[in-house]
């Protein structure tokens, strides 16, 4: 089914709670290096789509491939370690760990050298190198931390001075930042963000943006999730629209915006606008 | 066949007294997602109210049942408004140690002013049975069941047709579009508790006449067992509590029937441990229901934890080790002793507890694993007691880890109940294979503590051993927190959720932080079962649970000088004050509600 050179397919994904369908029958295919958004009213079941991507969620129907194999179901441990990085959209963010450990978890499916690949043992040998610290896990730790450092540094003077202060006494800005410093940490092959910019200030949103904008020109495969049209505008290579669960237009951004359909979800809701996402967050 | 019909009546009436303690936590649970571990305190008071009452006063059955029910209810309140409503707005661990806390305090003012002694607690009834079918029943049974219908049938017209009843099912479905609607909360929780502590309260006093016997264990009893038939109904559901009680009852009174009457406890925490692994959410529940992303609040208060200078440990690591070359009474050693003891289980629980965040209740049960292991290796096998106490450790790393993980997928009030089951199961087990551990009769002529050969018996000796065990498994713990272990159990308790989406497997790291501290806790049993050499199955019990919690809260969460700190602090201070012994469990509880109330991050801070 997958379709040649797609990074991520997926084929009739149905999500029910109870009477209501969140998401419905959803197709979608991202190529690698895409970047594709996906916009809808509050409620169309756009994070339920992302739950269901990164395994924080099972499929009642459809499937999900991933660089052609079958992920469906599959635990989010797992599809964190084939590269699947995502941001959630109220922000959770790790409150007591200081931004380094935030984004030293993000590297967390990297570590080797402390996590042996050993069948049955292994959870014991890793007690084990915790505590002794050869130093090839030293080495490792020191690398991963110099990495997160260069990933900090993405940010400007945002994270770094605050590189050792732990996460809950960031202003929410700079949560929402962590959090994206989190999944790079991870090196991901396909990441998802869902509403990176909620709760930014216009300055904030600019940033964000252009840090997209670069991940996206660095070939990073990217699903998007975002209210703000303008920057869904610029960015996508194609938007994809839900309401009520199901996707009801595709395509380039000026097509789909001024497709009537689109014109009346978004009215027939009420345009979910900032504010709401405000009083979310 | 007769026998069957009674066993059936029998479970019948039981389940009829556990429904109403359940349906009081279904209540609560419902309405502010809280699972009361004070239900079974309610339950004890409501028995030694009626014993009052009948006993003392002489009042007739429905003045009895009246007063009973009107008294309860008032401690509800009270522990409603004194106890939670200042938490209203705290962290989640905060209302679940209160809750523990103040089971504590109700617990130990009742046995102060009763004495912990049995009391008969006569029904005032005939004493007729009346033949029905194959079986009998008594005007007891019919009275149990009268109160059962009566209360459900009350229940249900208050919760159907009255404004306040309504408020509560509105709250219970939503308690923020509730708030909104301009319901007052504060009424509403005022009313469930009022209403749950009434009906614990004359659940009690039936149980009491049941049995014509009160005692002050009941309480701990009446709130697992609330508690399981409540999570085999669905959490919150009230018909489901009243269904899962019935069940819980025919099970046990069926259990008893076919394998005896040790087994009764048993059988009810297999089938919460059972249910809980199987379907968290009950037995209606439907069957997969993912919380919906955010999940409200974290569970741990954010703190900056006090940085101690190196020197200054160091130098307080320094005095407490040539303070016996100082003239130091025994009695001081001895103390000090008992602090190191209790440091090396508040380490570990710190580490379950506190870095990885689950609050575990049946912590006590660890150390009769390392305990019994290591008394049964030295005296059966003859082991030395230096490797038999490491032996202990591991035995109680594997093992306690292998027990414990059914409450892996579970989170926050769950995990504490689970663990609490657990270590009951535990301690039924010791009381029950005698063949390994010689049952109730317990273990005597354990060996004395020896190292290489030679007996530590000197107060002096017995002290540097059990300090210098104590600081190397602490020093162990600091390495480890520095680690990326360290940073992985908190990542985990902080946010499950993310930490899974980034790759951690919550089976992998809650097994490693439970064998690491499954094996500091095993080396505290192993050590004092050598020290008293004598132990049973209740020498190591859920009083020593809260204890540890006491001292890990006090300290800080995660905080291993703070597990230290606190251990001495709780075992010295009633030392130095010399307060008697009967009133400190008293403090204890209430030091753990100041700390809840006051300071939830501890002396040192959560790490
Ligand atoms: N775990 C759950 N249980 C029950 N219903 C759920 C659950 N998760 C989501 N829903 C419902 O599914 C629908 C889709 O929710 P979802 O969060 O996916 O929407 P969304 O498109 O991300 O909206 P928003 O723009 O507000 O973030 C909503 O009606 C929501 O209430
Ligand atoms: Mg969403």
């Amino acid at each position: 089914m997958a379709q040649l050179n797609s990074m991520l397919s997926l084929r009739g994904l149905t999500r029910r709670f109870g009477g209501l369908t969140a998401v419905d029958a959803i197709d979608l295919d991202l190529a690698k290096g895409e970047l594709v958004s996906i916009i809808g009213p509050n409620g169309a079941g756009k994070t339920t789509l992302f739950n269901l991507v990164t395994g924080l969620d099972r499929p009642d129907v459809g499937t999900v491939h991933f660089e052609g194999q079958d992920i469906t179901g599959l635990s989010p441990e797992r599809l964190a370690a084939e590269g699947i990085a995502r941001t959630f959209q109220l922000g959770r963010v790790f409150g007591n760990l200081s931004v380094m450990d935030n984004v030293l978890i993000g590297a967390h499916t990297r570590l080797r050298a402390v996590k042996p690949a050993v069948p049955v043992i292994g959870p014991l040998l890793e007690l084990g190198l915790a505590l002794l610290r050869p130093a090839s896990v030293r080495d490792e730790e020191e690398r991963l931390r110099e990495e997160v450092k260069a990933i900090l540094a993405r940010f400007g003077e945002r994270l770094l001075p605050r590189i050792d202060q732990p996460a809950y006494s960031l202003s929410y800005a700079n949560r929402r930042r962590v959090e994206i410093a989190r999944a790079l940490a991870l090196k991901p092959r396909l990441l998802l963000l869902d509403e990176p910019t909620a709760g930014m200030n216009p300055t904030e949103t600019a940033e964000m943006q252009a840090l997209v904008a670069e991940l996206k020109a660095e070939g990073l495969t990217i699903l998007l999730i975002e209210h703000k049209l303008e920057m869904v505008m610029l960015l996508s290579d194609r938007v994809i629209v839900m309401d009520e669960g199901k996707k009801i237009a595709e395509g380039p951004g000026d097509a789909v915006r001024s497709d009537p359909k689109v014109i009346e979800a978004y009215l027939g809701h009420g345009l979910s606008g900032t504010s709401e996402q405000e009083s979310a967050a | 066949m007769s026998s069957w019909l009674d066993y059936t009546i029998n479970g019948l009436i039981v389940g009829n007294v556990y429904a109403l303690v359940a349906v009081g936590l279904a209540l609560i649970f419902g309405v502010s997602r809280l699972i009361n571990f004070a239900q079974g305190s309610i339950y004890l008071v409501g028995a030694y109210i009626g014993w009052v009452a009948v006993v003392q006063l002489h009042t007739p059955l429905p003045l009895t049942i009246i007063v009973v029910a009107v008294a309860a209810a008032l401690v509800g309140l009270i522990i409603e408004r004194f106890g939670l409503r200042p938490l209203q707005n705290s962290v989640r661990i905060a209302p679940l140690l209160a809750t523990i806390g103040i089971s504590f305090v109700l617990d130990q003012l009742v046995m102060l002013t009763f004495s912990p002694n049995p009391r008969a607690l006569p029904s005032q009834l005939p004493d007729v049975r009346f033949q029905v079918g194959g079986g009998t029943i008594g005007p007891l049974d019919l009275l149990i069941a009268g109160v059962g219908l009566t209360s459900a049938l009350l229940l249900f017209v208050f919760l159907r047709y009255s404004k306040l009843g309504w408020a509560v099912r509105a709250t219970a479905q939503d308690r923020d579009a509730a708030m909104q609607m301009g319901v007052d909360v504060n009424r509403v929780n005022q009313a469930v508790f009022g209403i749950a502590a009434a009906l614990g309260g004359v659940s009690g006093m039936l149980v009491g006449m049941y049995y014509n016997q009160i005692d002050t264990a009941m309480s701990l009893q009446a709130t697992l067992k609330g508690v399981v038939a409540e999570v085999v109904g669905g959490a919150g559901n009230v018909p489901g509590a009243v269904i899962g009680s019935l069940l819980l009852g025919l099970v046990e009174s069926y259990g008893v029937a076919v394998f005896g009457t040790s087994y009764r406890n048993l059988f009810a925490f297999l089938l919460l441990v059972v249910v809980l692994v199987l379907r968290p959410n009950g037995l209606f529940a439907s069957a997969r229901q993912a919380p919906p992303e955010p999940l409200t609040g974290t569970f741990i208060a954010p703190s900056r934890p006090v940085r101690i200078p190196r020197w200054a440990l160091l130098a307080a690591a320094a005095i407490f080790a040539v303070l016996p070359f100082f003239p130091v009474s025994f009695y001081v050693l001895q103390t000090l002793i008992n602090a190191w003891l209790l440091g090396m289980l508040a380490l570990s629980l710190t580490l379950v507890a506190g870095t990885i965040g689950q609050v575990s209740l049946g912590h006590a049960a660890l150390l009769a694993i390392g305990a019994y292991t290591s008394a049964l290796l030295s005296l059966t096998l003859s082991v030395p007691v230096g490797l038999s106490i490491i032996g202990g450790g591991l035995m109680c790393a594997a093992l306690g880890t292998a027990l414990i993980s059914p409450s892996f997928r579970l989170r926050g009030h769950y995990v504490s109940i689970a663990t609490l089951a657990i270590g009951e199961i535990v301690s039924l087990v010791i009381l029950n294979w005698e063949s390994v551990t010689r049952g109730p009769i317990g273990i005597s002529g354990i060996p004395p503590l020896s190292l290489f050969g030679y007996d530590l018996i000197s107060p002096t000796s017995i002290y540097w051993f059990s300090f210098t065990v104590m600081v190397v498994l602490a020093l162990l713990q600091g390495r480890l927190l520095t680690s990326h272990l360290g940073r992985s159990f908190r990542a985990i308790r902080d946010d499950d959720i993310a930490a899974r989406a980034y790759g951690l497997s919550l089976n992998r790291y809650k097994s490693l932080a439970f064998i690491f501290g499954g094996f500091a806790a095993g080396v505290s049993g192993g050590i004092a079962a050598h020290l008293y050499s004598y132990i049973n199955h209740e020498t190591f019990n859920t009083q020593q649970s809260i204890l540890a919690l006491t001292v890990v809260i006090l300290g800080g969460l995660g905080n291993v000088v703070g597990a230290m700190l606190g251990a001495v602090a709780l075992v010295g201070l009633p030392e130095v004050f010399r307060i008697a012994a009967e009133y400190r469990i008293l403090i204890y509880g209430i030091v753990l509600l100041l700390l809840v109330r006051f300071r939830p991050q501890g002396l040192l801070g959560t790490l």
